[in-house]
């Protein structure tokens, strides 16, 4: 199923976020807190999230996944953008329809022990959704036993507390809780990213085993690759609040184009002394620029070995004052780089 | 406690950097508990290995296994109610017991000790150009104005921009990766025997990590250090470690050359492990979790501590704890009864892959349909 290429081409797309921006205002400390600056935390993203399929959000920490997660299902109000979730723009929606949609959209998040309530049994926490929209008293009761069997939970652990559960086992939880309203989009921010490898395994099995049975779409956010490659359909890369390339898991991974994607998958050792040791490596150099005060023209060449490297003064002008779009210039999946060119790095 | 006849190198091995060469650090039978008021925490027990010079040596496990105390150990830096017994001799000199002047001209300089948290290394109120200029004159008998040349130098060599700049910074003025890699460029100006990094790149982004890691490698290679280099990442292990130890539970479990470990593993725990990982290399097979989680090191049943959690567990694994013994060579080790079961097979013959109850899934589809 994954590499498929079930991409949103062909039928419309479940979701679609369409040149979305977000900014944080900073203020300054102390009592009057003026505005100061602003942060560019999202900046004119756009990607189509097809039925069934698994679009993976990759970036390092800060790049703007998780914002793009929470604009995505309108848990925060997006600066300019729309998100179109079968066709109805979210961000217009009434308060009251929004509710009634957020059944069909729900999330997860990273951190097993702060996302669950600490003073909810485990049954109450999965139950919770339900009687929120009113729909616990049709067969609630045995809804929760059946999904708590599901991911993996015997019905008798639904009384303990979620402290007494390892870091698998709440992430397991949180999975069943957002299930429970038999959404058709889960957005998944950093779901396995505080669990050790060996435990990792066992949601990232869990959540492909769900996306067959019951053909859920997921916006799957994470900072690593590997994860990413596995569970993913489609890709895309964010550098600094911009999507800097997308393409099928495979397109992405055999063939980058943008020399951010290139220095990411890079940057990832290989469990395979043989392999690991005769890679090539492209390195960048220095830290994230702040999103306060983000590059003019392209935002990676800062730290981009192509700017610093490859390309003469003419050719580095135009990264300097144009922002490369992102589109396809012949590599055959777009990607935001004026000098575009496929390389071959596993 | 385990009377091991098989310290870890029972063969000389030639180091990726060189041929082989003498023992640096030697660590036998090493033995470490914490009373609690449950009982003794069993936090190490029984680690044997040599390490040569020029050598990496790369400890893997998963959380609690006993990685850092192995090393804090080793360091001399455990806390005062760490009951420790058995010996860790660096270039034959016994470093357990030792008084701590005698440690202290050991600590920081022959063995370096690199943390996942650089302030645990950096001095807060002293600028870094200070702190790397102390260093190196704690070495050379030169001026102060060419031990900051040398510091400029370092800083150079770690990758840090505008190097002369950076001297007069704080340690708070900069990034966690620059600051882990001053924290290198210090160990560089000690000129060490031995680096024990733990956890050296955890918590910093990828890029940031690539570029830790290539410091670190250029200061072993600079300095002809050896390296003890604990990590969780299997892909840093792979592209770095000589040779590599698994830990479980406060013991080893599996120790060989990183071909070895990699590509015939002998321990159901390491073939379980490296079937865990979601590969950047391949579209994707099916992972092979590890249900459950490591036991407590506290009041420890008898026999292999893997045993709630491995498929091929039989009633002798209950009872009898398997040691360390040779596999498919004199230094590939393994701790299992069933290590020779191994040969051939794959995770996903060892370890079961489906985690959903697709029956209770069925149950719950059927019921709600038509509700949402
Ligand atoms: N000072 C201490 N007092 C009591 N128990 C301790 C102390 N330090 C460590 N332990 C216990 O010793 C065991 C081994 O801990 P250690 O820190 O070596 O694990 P580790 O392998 O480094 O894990 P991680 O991957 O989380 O760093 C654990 O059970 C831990 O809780
Ligand atoms: N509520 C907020 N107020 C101000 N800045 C924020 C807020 N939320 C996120 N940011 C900033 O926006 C940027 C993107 O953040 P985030 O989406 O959380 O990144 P990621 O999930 O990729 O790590 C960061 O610079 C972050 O500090
Ligand atoms: S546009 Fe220029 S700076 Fe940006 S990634 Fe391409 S080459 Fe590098
Ligand atoms: S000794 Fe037994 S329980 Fe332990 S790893 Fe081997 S087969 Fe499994
Ligand atoms: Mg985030
Ligand atoms: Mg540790």
């Amino acid at each position: 199923m994954h590499e498929s290429g079930s991409s949103a081409a062909g039928s419309e797309p479940i979701l679609s976020a369409r040149n979305l921006v977000k900014h944080f205002p900073i203020r300054s400390t102390g009592l009057i807190r003026r505005q100061v600056g602003t942060v560019h935390a999202v900046c004119d993203v756009s990607f189509d999230l097809g039925h069934g399929e698994t679009l993976g959000l990759v970036g390092e920490s800060g790049c703007g996944k998780s914002t793009t997660a929470r604009l995505v299902l309108n848990l925060i109000e997006a600066t300019s953008g729309e998100v179109l979730y079968e066709g109805t723009d979210l961000t217009a929606l009434s308060p009251k329809k929004m509710r009634e949609l957020r059944q069909d959209l729900q999330i997860v998040f990273q951190d097993p022990y702060a996302s669950l309530d600490p003073r909810m049994p485990v049954n109450e926490i999965v139950a919770e959704p339900l009687r929120i929209h009113g729909r616990y008293d049709r067969g609630g009761r045995t809804a929760v036993q059946d999904l708590l069997r599901t991911v993996g939970l015997k019905p008798e652990h639904g009384n303990r507390f979620p402290h007494e559960f390892s870091g698998g086992q709440r992430q397991r939880i949180g999975v069943a809780r957002a299930l429970a309203l038999r959404p058709k989009v889960l957005v998944l921010d950093e779901p396995v990213s505080a669990l050790d490898v060996s435990i990792q395994a066992g949601v990232l099995n869990l959540l492909d085993e769900l996306q067959a049975e019951l053909g859920l779409s997921y916006l799957f956010v994470s900072h690593d690759l590997s994860v990413v490659r596995h569970i993913a359909d489609r890709i895309a890369v964010m550098y600094l609040g911009r999507i800097v390339e997308t393409g099928t898991a495979s397109e992405l991974f055999e063939g980058p184009a943008h020399p951010y994607t290139q220095a990411l998958i890079s940057a990832i050792p290989l469990p395979d002394p043989r392999k690991q040791r005769a890679r090539e490596r492209i390195t960048v150099v220095g830290d994230v620029p702040s999103p306060a005060d983000p590059p003019s023209g392209c935002r990676f060449r800062t730290r981009c070995p192509k700017f610093a490297a490859e390309l003469s003064d003419a050719e580095r002008s135009r990264c300097v004052d144009e922002v490369p779009e992102l589109v396809d210039r012949g590599q055959g999946h777009p990607a935001a780089c004026h000098y575009a060119e496929r390389k071959t790095l596993i | 406690m385990t009377e091991d006849p098989l310290a870890v190198s029972t063969t000389p091995t030639a180091s990726r950097n060189g041929a082989a060469t003498d023992v640096v650090l030697a660590v036998d039978d090493l033995t470490v508990g914490f009373p609690s008021d449950d009982g003794l925490v069993q936090a190490v027990r029984g680690v044997s290995y040599e390490l040569r010079g020029g050598e990496v040596l790369g400890i893997v496990g998963e959380s609690g296994s006993g990685k850092s105390v192995t090393s804090l150990a080793v360091m001399g830096l455990l806390p005062g109610n760490a009951q420790v017994s058995g010996s860790v001799r660096f270039r034959g000199k016994e470093l357990l017991g030792a008084r701590e002047s005698e440690l202290n001209s050991v600590r920081g300089r022959s063995v370096a000790m690199i943390f996942q948290d650089p302030m645990t290394s950096l001095n807060p109120v002293y600028s870094i150009g200070y702190q790397i200029a102390e260093a190196v004159r704690a070495h050379h008998n030169v001026s102060k104005a060419a031990a900051l040349d040398r510091a400029t130098e370092l800083l150079e060599l770690v990758r840090i921009p505008n190097p002369r700049q950076r001297l007069e910074n704080y340690p708070h003025e900069m990034s966690g990766g620059m600051r882990q890699r001053v924290v290198i460029a210090i160990a560089m100006a000690n000129n060490p025997d031995v680096i024990i990094a733990d956890e050296p790149t955890t918590a910093l982004d990828v890029t940031v990590q690539a570029q830790i890691m290539d410091s670190l490698q250029l200061a072993q290679q600079e300095t002809g250090a050896a390296m003890v280099l604990i990590t969780h990442d299997l892909g840093v292990i792979a592209g770095q470690a000589d040779r590599v130890m698994v830990m479980y539970a406060g013991k080893l479990v599996e120790v060989g050359t990183a071909e070895d470990v990699f590509y015939t593993p002998r321990m159901p725990y390491t073939v379980g492990l490296l079937g865990s990982l979601p590969r950047l290399d391949r579209p994707s097979e099916r992972l092979t979790p590890i249900e459950g989680a490591p036991p407590s090191v506290v009041n420890m049943p008898p026999g292999c501590p893997f045993t709630p959690r491995c498929p091929l567990a039989v009633a002798v694994c209950e009872e009898i704890e398997p040691e360390l013994a040779p596999t498919t060579g004199p230094g590939h080790l393994a701790a299992c009864h069933r290590s020779e079961e191994l040969v051939g097979a794959s995770a996903g013959d060892v370890f079961d892959t489906d985690v959903v109850d697709t029956e209770a899934l069925a149950h719950f589809v059927r019921e709600n349909e038509g509700q949402s």
